[in-house]
């Protein structure tokens, strides 16, 4: 046994050896750039929310919902996947990111009805993310409650 | 007759009467599209959903082996398929339009070799005169099963493979064509334990060097003694990883090695990383390659591995490692006068 899990163990690291891998430095500067420009585009849509007199969390909110429209459009449209196949976590990391892994599955699932196919499937994707988000947050709420009356 | 460890010399030699590959419009743009029968420009063919027009790739692969052997499927005794797909969906929704006895096997990306192998042996022992071999896989079926939803975005790994959308079918018959099957290996579960399931060629490069090997052994020959020796879907990093494998065993096959994943792509402009993959992959590239070249004497022997990484999505959440599988048949060229024309 002892054997076994060395034998794998240097398989592994062998197979580690002859793999390539996307280069991290490279990956980070598209990822800046596409998230940066996701990210200033949002801007330009509360500016422009600002500009026409709404408050500021109005305006937010306008900005939140261009963006995943457009998200959600774009993936339709199957150009947000090649979006991310450049930008990689520039495209994940934004709100748009979440809009897309919502999107996508009720495109794909659509076949299989309103109930089974999209109904059940839409989540699963951003299901973690919702659950435990939810979850940290009222455990951080909990924090803060009991910080506060300390 | 069984000979050695995992070997099935076969005694009275079963002999590929036709084949036919059909697939999809990325295949149709690579390196063979010349030697296709049929290239799809549409990859939905024209069906509802995708699971459907894997269905129909299939079935149209099976008919045309079927017309091209000049017989209707009434001709068939038995039906060999399987695909990737869960409960192989698109083998009961496609060759099972054929109406014909059928067995559906699976064998992960290693099911052509499996089906082969299975109809050879049962063609051989007499249990059926033709017989029909046909797996197939498609790019969209095979990434809602395993990965993501096509609209997902994501970066795939470089050591990521690329499902071929396309089948391949052969008719297997006792008459005397130019292809035939002499031996068979039948490969084991290998797992070196590797988790990794977007690196399927590692996952299956030990199983593919474990076949191979014991092949090697169980005929007494040398890996020269065959023109070509080709794997089903081990990819660019899984052919590096398996040559160093035989090497370490000491056998040296890096000149009369190939790999149907890396055939059928072109790596630098179809952005297909490790390669090709799936059971379509390794079924097409032997109807659509392999066939026709043993068929014209280019090659005399071959031996012909198809590869298989053995997970679901199940045991993959669950932790569990990808173990692979490699069915080994060897094709031989037939000598003499033949009916059957390359």
């Amino acid at each position: 046994m002892q054997k076994d899990r060395e034998k794998q163990q240097l398989y592994e690291e062998y197979v580690k050896k002859v793999t390539p891998t996307h280069s991290l430095p490279a990956n980070m500067v598209k990822a800046f750039l596409v998230g940066g420009l996701i990210c200033v585009s949002g801007q330009a849509v509360t500016e422009w929310a600002l500009a026409a007199g709404m408050d500021e969390k109005t305006a937010g909110t306008w900005c939140s919902i261009a963006l995943i429209f457009l998200s959600a459009l774009t993936t339709g449209m199957n150009l947000y996947p090649r979006l991310a196949k450049w930008g990689g976590a520039g495209t994940l990391v934004p709100i748009t990111g979440f809009a897309n892994s919502v999107a996508a599955p009720a495109v794909e699932y659509r076949k299989e009805g309103q109930v089974f196919g999209i109904g059940s499937k839409i989540f699963t994707i951003a299901g973690p993310v919702i659950l435990y988000g939810v979850l940290t947050s009222w455990a951080l709420g909990l924090i803060q409650y009991v910080a506060e009356r300390w | 007759m069984e000979i050695g460890k995992q070997s099935i010399r076969l005694e009275k030699p079963v002999y590929v009467e036709s084949w036919a590959s059909v697939v999809g419009k990325k295949e149709g743009e690579g390196p063979l599209a010349p030697f296709f029968d049929e290239i799809e420009t549409d990859d939905q063919l024209g069906q509802d959903n995708w699971e459907e027009a894997e269905s129909m790739l299939q079935q149209k692969a099976a008919r045309l082996a079927i017309k091209k052997a000049g017989c209707c499927p009434e001709d068939i005794r038995i039906i060999f398929a399987g695909d990737l797909l869960a409960q192989s969906i698109a083998s009961s929704f496609g060759s099972g339009e054929l109406e014909r006895p059928m067995y559906g096997v699976f064998g992960a990306c290693s099911t052509m070799g499996e089906a082969l192998s299975l109809g050879a042996i049962t063609v051989s022992a007499g249990h059926g005169e033709r017989v029909l071999a046909v797996t197939s896989s498609h790019f969209a079926t095979a990434e809602k099963e395993f990965r993501f939803p096509l609209g997902y975005g994501n970066q795939r790994p470089l050591s990521a493979s690329w499902t071929v959308t396309g089948s391949g079918a052969c008719v297997l018959n006792r008459k005397k064509g130019r292809v035939k099957i002499t031996g068979l290996t039948i490969g084991k579960v290998v797992d070196y334990g590797l988790k990794d399931s977007q690196n399927m060629g590692a996952c299956m490069a030990p199983a593919a060097c474990s076949t191979i090997v014991q092949n090697l052994k169980d005929f007494g020959r040398k890996p020269g003694e065959y023109d070509q020796i080709i794997t089903g879907d081990l990819g660019y990093i899984g052919q590096q990883i398996l040559l160093d494998l035989l090497e370490k065993e000491g056998y040296q096959a890096g000149k009369n090695h190939k790999d149907c994943g890396i055939l059928m792509y072109d790596q630098k402009t179809q952005d297909t990383h490790a390669g090709g993959s799936g059971c379509g992959c390794s079924a097409s590239v032997l109807a659509g390659y392999i066939l026709p070249k043993i068929a014209c004497g280019d090659w005399k022997r071959v031996l012909f591995v198809p590869t298989g990484a053995l997970m679901s999505k199940v045991s993959f959440y669950e932790g569990n490692s990808v173990p692979g599988i490699a069915q080994g048949v060897v094709l031989e060229w037939e000598e003499g006068e033949v009916e059957q024309t390359c």
